[in-house]
């Protein structure tokens, strides 16, 4: 019997450090991919680097001042679709969870979600960028929006959700119409839920570059014009790590390091939020 | 004859099929404190709730007959206007977790974006307040958010909010039904105190509650108004077997 | 306040108009939803028309891509994914149930489990194209050496390097659905097989694992799903080449395409309206195979809740 029972036991131990292998085991990529990047692309970021589009082939430095101005522009442009649509349509759902609208609109939620970026730029491709007759940067914001809206709306829907009915009740029985109630108390409740899912949908598409391939295209010089190509800083490092030249190599390493940076800091700061500024209910 | 300042007559009110308030007509006066019972699922808190028309804000209800804010149908005002007229305090105290004290007390001002100077909006402060027993309590840390008080507090911080939009009436949905004993008898004094300025609507589980603050008490049983009459006769000598029954705690 | 008064009843009057727009604005919202996702199957199928009215449906089996002599068949693309998305899966189902297990169940608070959970949240955080890039130049190479050992031709890139990121990249998907799975296994059903003198390895062996079986598989599916649609670090990674290999050796070791990366890489090139549309229709199957496989994983995941 004692035998037995030590034979489970350690087979019970055994499996515990395989599991904390394997586990633990993961990390290392996630390490050595950071420290490789932080390592070449540390190097290449100064002031030159952040204020000047890139140079020729054939010449040093340049810098990719023209993919933060269209990463941010983009970025920007996409917020400002998706934001009111997506908190919109996550206060219907959480407010009419019955009706056949919120049925299949949440059925669609769930399917935009998992379309293929690259499906996403198609269908922009034919939506926008074919009757503007030229790849804009709006036409990129919009495909951006498309894949921002299911994780504004989820989270919304689901802050939403989680506040009393009470709340409401408090503000209807003091005359409040319902569009003041939702805008002037349960919003501001939720709004630590609400605005974490808005920083991680900005997360989730600052760095896609699929969708922007045949919309905004990319635009080697610096452009703030809405209906051109406009460069952004996933494009820049798809098509400069994928040429020849060792100067747009550095240049794709300097963009990498500033994406890295940029999404690793969304991500850590929506954590702390949600921490920070939980209403307590 | 007085002037009834809430009265029903022949009103009816349905949660989808369920016919939950049949035939009630009532005449409630002004200045009075009415205790309204009953064992659960009567109907009293669907009645309540018709009176402010809360009740049509769940989707599938419906209503019918004559409901009256003295001499207008309360089913033709605009909903928005009865409720500024008729306020509610609920079973749960529910302040605005996100609203300092002084913004709770405002909140049906603010939130409706009716403009007033400071110095009004500091007078209702203090004026509603002090008809909640709770100004001295709060009066150093108006703006701090409420969620410090304790819930006998924060229900008198709600009772102040609904007193600050000077309604005619005041509806109380089991209101101490979730606080301590100390907490329920300050809040019940205050029924007392504010019954010279309004006239209060009292839902109860609690029946000696009902025979401690109310002048008159209404006895519901499966969606019937069976008894009303002044409280002390009601819990004495009441006309009805069943109002009998339910006092002598044959049901609950 | 008789002013505040009349105020109070002009207001109640204006607010009452606003209650209507807003209601109707959250409701055209939401129909805008339904507008998008209807508009993009509409668009996917008009656009896929030339290729499937003069291909037919053999398109899909066809073995052959050659869009200069106008020659498209998508078997290369279909076999590609389907070698990449099933390597990636059955290389990453391990750590993934690992991670879900240690999460779980051994670990579910504290610093340690938090550096966990966080750790592989980031590595879903990272952009595909940064992953491609790192491949590109750290992975390859060390592939190529590889391969050279083991006698194949030494690309570096292909179906073997690609399926070996994407593995990595999906990993966070059926981690983070398994962690939450698992820890919703009713204590009473864990108490009472330790009870009758249950090790922890047989706990969750025999209790744990079966009872989140079906959640698990929806995890699968959510990764395999992911794993499908990935685009951008497959198209650096895997070559470029739409002709089939002649050896399964070859074809994994060797360059390659999938459906995401070939859309990629070719749709700007394609000049006449058979190939684009070609490409399109590969976005069609993609679309439906993603979307049909995404929507079973959740539908299994509401049932297990529910239950």
């Amino acid at each position: 019997m004692d035998a037995r029972i030590r034979i489970r036991n350690i087979k019970s131990i055994v499996f515990k450090s395989v599991i904390m292998f394997l586990a633990f085991l993961v990390t290392i990529p996630l390490i050595v991919i950071l420290i490789y990047i932080i390592k070449q692309g540390v190097m290449q970021v100064n002031w030159h680097f952040l204020t000047n589009v890139p140079a020729p082939v054939g010449e040093t430095g340049g810098g990719i001042s023209n993919a933060l101005v269209g990463s941010i522009i983009i970025v920007a442009l996409s917020s400002v679709i998706a934001i009111p649509i997506g908190m919109l349509a996550g206060i219907y759902l959480s407010e009419n969870p019955g009706t056949k609208l919120a049925h299949y609109s949440g059925l669609c939620v769930d399917i935009l979600q998992g379309v293929p970026s690259i499906v996403v730029g198609i269908v922009v491709y034919f939506w926008v960028v074919k009757p503007l007759g030229t790849f804009s940067a709006i036409s990129g914001s919009i495909a951006l929006a498309m894949m921002m809206m299911p994780i504004v709306i989820r989270s919304t829907e689901q802050t939403l959700k989680l506040l009393p009915d009470t709340l409401k009740e408090a503000a209807l029985s003091l005359g409040v119409p319902y569009h003041r109630v939702i805008l002037k108390v349960i919003i501001p409740c939720g709004f630590s839920g609400i605005l974490s899912g808005i920083m991680l949908s900005i997360a989730r598409i600052v760095g896609e570059t699929a969708p922007l391939l045949f919309t905004a295209f990319g635009n080697p010089y610096l452009s703030t014009a809405i209906t051109k190509p406009m460069q952004s800083l996933p494009l820049l490092i798809f098509n400069y790590a994928t040429s020849p030249y060792d100067d747009w190599h550095n240049l794709a390493w300097g963009a990498s390091f500033i994406l890295l940076m940029f999404v690793l800091i969304l991500n850590i700061s929506t954590k702390l939020i949600t921490r920070k500024w939980n209403i307590q209910l | 004859m007085e002037h009834s300042v809430v009265s029903a007559t022949k009103f009816n009110a349905w949660f989808g099929d369920n016919h939950a308030v049949k035939n009630v007509s009532i005449k409630i006066e002004k200045n009075q404190v009415v205790a309204v019972m009953g064992p659960s699922g009567c109907g009293k808190t669907t009645f309540l709730r018709c009176i402010n028309r809360m009740h049509e804000l769940i989707p599938g209800t419906k209503t019918e007959g004559s409901l009256k804010l003295y001499d207008d149908e309360i089913y033709s005002m605009n909903p928005i206007y009865v409720r500024y007229k008729i306020g509610m305090v609920f079973q749960r105290p529910n302040p605005f977790p996100n609203l300092s004290i002084y913004d709770n007390v405002v909140a049906g001002y603010k939130l409706n974006g009716l403009k007033m100077s400071k110095a009004d909006m500091d007078v209702i402060v203090e004026k509603s307040l002090t008809s909640a027993a709770l100004w001295n309590e709060v009066k150093d840390s108006l703006h701090k958010k409420g969620t410090f008080l304790s819930g006998g507090q924060q229900q008198r911080l709600c009772i102040a909010r609904a007193i600050a939009m000077e309604p005619e009436v005041i509806l109380f949905d089991e209101p101490t039904s979730a606080l301590d004993p100390i907490s329920t008898s300050s809040i019940e004094t205050l029924f007392h105190e504010l019954k010279t300025n309004y006239t209060l609507i009292i839902v109860t589980h609690n029946m000696q509650q009902a025979a401690r603050v109310s002048d008159k008490t209404a006895f519901f049983y499966l969606g019937e108004l069976v008894e009303f009459d002044n409280t002390k006769k009601m819990f004495t000598a009441p006309k009805d077997a069943r109002t009998q029954n339910y006092i002598t705690g044959r049901f609950s | 306040m008789p002013l505040l008064k009349n105020k109070r009843l002009d207001l109640s009057y204006s607010q009452m108009k606003w209650e209507t727009v807003f209601k109707r604005l959250l409701i055209t919202m939401s129909a805008v939803l339904v507008m998008v996702v209807v508009g993009i199957l509409i668009t996917l199928i008009v656009q896929s028309m030339p290729s499937i009215k003069s291909l037919g449906v053999g398109y899909l089996w066809g073995k052959v891509w050659d869009p200069v002599q106008n020659i498209y068949g998508a078997w290369p693309f279909l076999l590609g994914t389907l070698l990449t998305s099933f390597t990636a899966l059955i290389i990453s189902i391990p750590f993934s149930y690992a991670i879900s297990i240690y999460l779980g169940e051994y670990n579910t608070r504290g610093w340690l489990s938090n550096l966990l959970k966080n750790t592989v949240e980031l590595i879903a955080a990272v952009p595909s194209v940064i992953y491609g890039f790192w491949g590109l130049f750290v992975l390859v190479p060390v592939i190529r050496l590889l391969e050279m050992k083991m006698g194949v031709a030494p690309y570096g890139v292909g179906v073997f390097t690609s399926s070996l990121i994407l593995a990595v990249m999906i990993i966070p998907y059926a981690a983070s659905l398994g962690t939450s799975l698992i820890r919703m296994v009713p204590s009473p059903l864990k108490e009472g097989a330790y009870a009758l003198g249950a090790t922890r390895f047989e706990v969750i062996r025999s209790v744990i694992l079966p009872y989140t079986r079906s959640g698990l598989f929806a995890g699968i599916l959510l990764s395999l799903g992911r794993a499908l649609g990935e685009t951008m670090a497959v198209a650096m990674l895997i070559g470029n080449t739409s002709t089939i290999g002649n050896s399964f050796k070859e074809i994994f070791f060797g360059p390659g395409n999938t459906m995401a990366s070939v859309i990629a890489s070719q749709f700007t090139e394609a000049d006449h309206t058979v190939y684009l549309s070609a490409l399109i229709e590969l976005g069609l199957v993609l679309f439906f195979v993603t979307v049909i496989i995404n929507l079973i994983g959740k539908k299994i995941i509401t049932n297990y809740t529910n239950n």
